[in-house]
């Protein structure tokens, strides 16, 4: 398992370089960066000069990408113009957890600005993915107790219905309802946009009320898929020999199922879970920009529009890491729960 | 045919007959099989009239009708001149519904074409040949896997963001960016196709007919592509059959997120960009281009559902 495990690791590491190549090349051509950072006046040539050379753009692309990896703290850069590199770089690199600094929040450390949003997006996505779970499994279970019942052919429809909806489609339904409407009727309504109100100031009850709809709009796309899949390997669990004899022992209903048929078919969700736990670090992007949570999503959207490369990479590569991550806790987590898997 | 021949000659009458009827062909099956699930074929003919409503409906009216605007009429609700309301410039959405299925469907379809193109080659190259090939393929197909397709889509978007110039077919300008998506939705979603590709490849090329194909000194082309690529149709047809649902969704998303097809040209996606600025006064902005594409998305996953029965029943979804 050890020996797996760092092979794993190992294999880990051309993919991630392959990655960040990939991305690095993709991210200088996107624009000028430079065009916004003199505010409403034009930038001087002679700033911009200055500029370039101190955000090391004036270096090609293999040097900008070097110092990105691994920082130019062991070489001396050209600030003044010159011609001659006489100033010891500062930068540390990526993989010494320098991301660089932050071309849009000027001065600030990438990391910095990403780290910000983090515990906003962990706190929707997270949410959405319990209520995901709980939901799936319950959904799951029931219609595949009911197996072409009424019941079970509306949750076929429904998730068909979940699944082919784009998110900002029901996100805009759900505003238009229970925000819009709800406020025509004079009932209490779910505010549209942001974490809190800013006149109330950022109390729990404020943000668990702003968190309503957009957790909703992100849990209903996901359920669809979710509770088919569950659906699916419950009715294969519950056909199995050992669940029979379960029943035939005289085991309670509940017991059989919840304890004999649903850890067992728990395992493939397992992989389904582990392998989207990554994705919600990115954030739901187009559900942040909708509802204007101020999440990573919307960091990465903004961010893009104005060509802050390390910003951009940063968050692409925490993402990519932890998709590496996850897949490799996934599959030991799957080792451990099944033990007629064994890793070589 | 004999069989035929035989059995209405057969002088015991139907009962006969009817045991002896000719086996019905594979596609005479497959057929049968699709017919039995009645949601798919509820899918295509939804599909197919959709299709006839934006193209068809291009006969009705104009396209710079469609882009025509009249800040006069701005945001007026659904009436009889304008069953589905006007735009903030004054433009007819019904008419923009038109062309902009047009351009959404065939988004789906061609970006489909090239990952189909992409996910076959590198996928059968990697499996047939295996070894360092094998390696170095998969490798990248998981490094374009490793980041999310959204991510990767809105970053693409940027990169070629105006970099493609306006081009003249049939007679209409398209913006330069519908080839731009069309080409990064392409780019991006081959991974699962190429992976899907492979596996059957490597299973399929253990066969004793590709040993004797390769004995009698067929060529390797003539292998992939003769040979082991027909037998792996029915889920690489399928596959692609959900990736237009798919495509079509990519492109609503990066559309709605400013980074897609650029106006004046519509397709449902962009109609629906800074649709919820309006959320409160103009329900006409994003309920009717919205509903198209749940509709389109919704049959197609149908369709493709029935087919998957259909064409390869082994791989039955729960």
């Amino acid at each position: 398992m050890t020996r797996y495990i760092i092979r794993r690791i190992l294999q880990a590491i051309p993919l991630l370089f392959l990655i960040s190549v990939v991305l690095f090349v993709l991210m200088q051509n996107m624009g000028d960066p430079l065009a916004t950072m003199g505010g409403r006046t034009m930038t001087r040539k002679a700033d911009r000069e200055r500029l370039t050379r101190q955000l090391g753009l004036d270096q090609p692309i293999y040097m900008q990408y070097i110092y990105w990896l691994v920082g130019n703290d062991w070489t001396k850069v050209d600030l003044n113009g010159d011609g001659i590199a006489n100033t010891p770089g500062r930068r540390l690199g990526i993989l010494r957890g320098d991301f660089g600094t932050s071309l849009v929040n000027r001065g600030q450390p990438a990391l910095q600005v990403i780290w910000d949003r983090l515990p906003n997006t962990l706190l929707l996505m997270i949410s959405a993915e319990f209520i995901i779970i709980v939901f799936s499994i319950l959904i799951g279970i029931y219609s595949a107790l009911r197996q072409y019942s009424l019941t079970d052919h509306v949750i076929t429809a429904v998730s068909f219905i979940g699944y082919s909806m784009p998110i900002f489609f029901i996100a805009l339904v759900t505003m238009y309802i229970f925000s819009v409407n709800f406020k025509r009727w004079g009932l209490p309504y779910l505010p549209t946009v942001g974490m809190f109100d800013p006149q109330v100031g950022k109390t729990p009850l404020q943000v668990l009320w702003h968190m309503i709809l957009p957790v909703f709009s992100i849990a209903f796309i996901s359920l669809a898929g979710y509770s088919r899949y569950i659906r699916g390997t419950m009715l294969e669990v519950m056909g199995q020999d050992y669940i029979r004899t379960a029943k035939s022992k005289g085991i309670p209903h509940r017991d059989v199922i919840f304890i004999h048929a649903l850890k067992n078919a728990s395992l493939p969700i397992v992989t389904i879970v582990g392998l989207d736990l990554p994705l919600l670090l990115g954030g739901a992007v187009v559900t942040e920009r909708i509802f204007a949570w101020p999440g990573m999503g919307r960091l990465f959207l903004d961010h893009l529009s104005r060509v802050d490369t390390p910003v951009i990479m940063g968050i692409l590569m925490l993402i990519s890491v932890a998709v590496v991550v996850f897949q490799l806790i996934t599959d030991i987590t799957y080792a451990w729960l099944d033990p007629r898997i064994r890793y070589e | 045919m004999a069989t035929t021949a035989e059995s209405t000659l057969s002088p015991h009458g139907a009962f006969t007959d009817d045991l002896e009827a000719p086996p019905l062909t594979l596609r005479q099956l497959t057929w049968r099989r699709f017919l039995r699930h009645k949601m798919a074929v509820f899918g295509g003919i939804t599909l197919i009239l959709l299709f006839i409503y934006a193209f068809g409906g291009a006969f009705i009216v104009s396209e710079a009708y469609s882009n025509f605007t009249e800040t006069g009429i701005r945001l007026s609700s659904p009436s009889l001149e304008h069953p589905f309301g006007t735009d903030t410039v004054g433009r007819d959405i019904l008419a923009r519904t038109i062309y902009g299925g047009q351009i959404s469907l065939l988004i789906g379809l061609i970006a489909v074409l090239i990952e189909t193109i992409v996910g076959i080659m590198i996928g059968a190259l990697a499996g047939y040949y295996g070894g360092t090939l094998d390696s170095i393929l998969m490798r990248f197909t998981e490094a374009v896997l490793n980041i999310p397709q959204i991510f990767l889509l809105l970053v693409m978007a940027k990169f070629f963001a105006g970099k493609i110039p306006n081009i003249t077919a049939f007679g209409r300008d398209f913006s330069g960016s519908v080839i731009v998506i069309i080409v990064i939705i392409g780019l991006t979603s081959w991974p699962y196709l190429a992976r899907i590709v492979r596996a059957e490849f490597l299973s399929i090329k253990e066969n004793e007919f590709v040993l004797a194909a390769r004995a009698i000194g067929t060529s390797k082309s003539q292998i992939i592509f003769g040979h082991i690529l027909p037998n792996t149709l029915a889920p690489i047809i399928v596959s692609a059959t959900l990736g237009v649902a798919n495509a079509i969704l990519s492109e609503a998303y990066i559309s709605f997120l400013g980074l897609g097809v650029q106006p004046p040209t519509a397709t449902w996606g962009n109609m629906l960009e800074g649709a919820y600025n309006y959320i409160d006064t103009a329900y006409w902005l994003w309920l009717f281009p919205g509903l198209l594409i749940v509709l389109t998305v919704l049959s197609i996953n149908f369709l493709g559902d029935g087919l998957r029965d259909a064409l390869d029943p082994r791989s039955r979804a729960a």
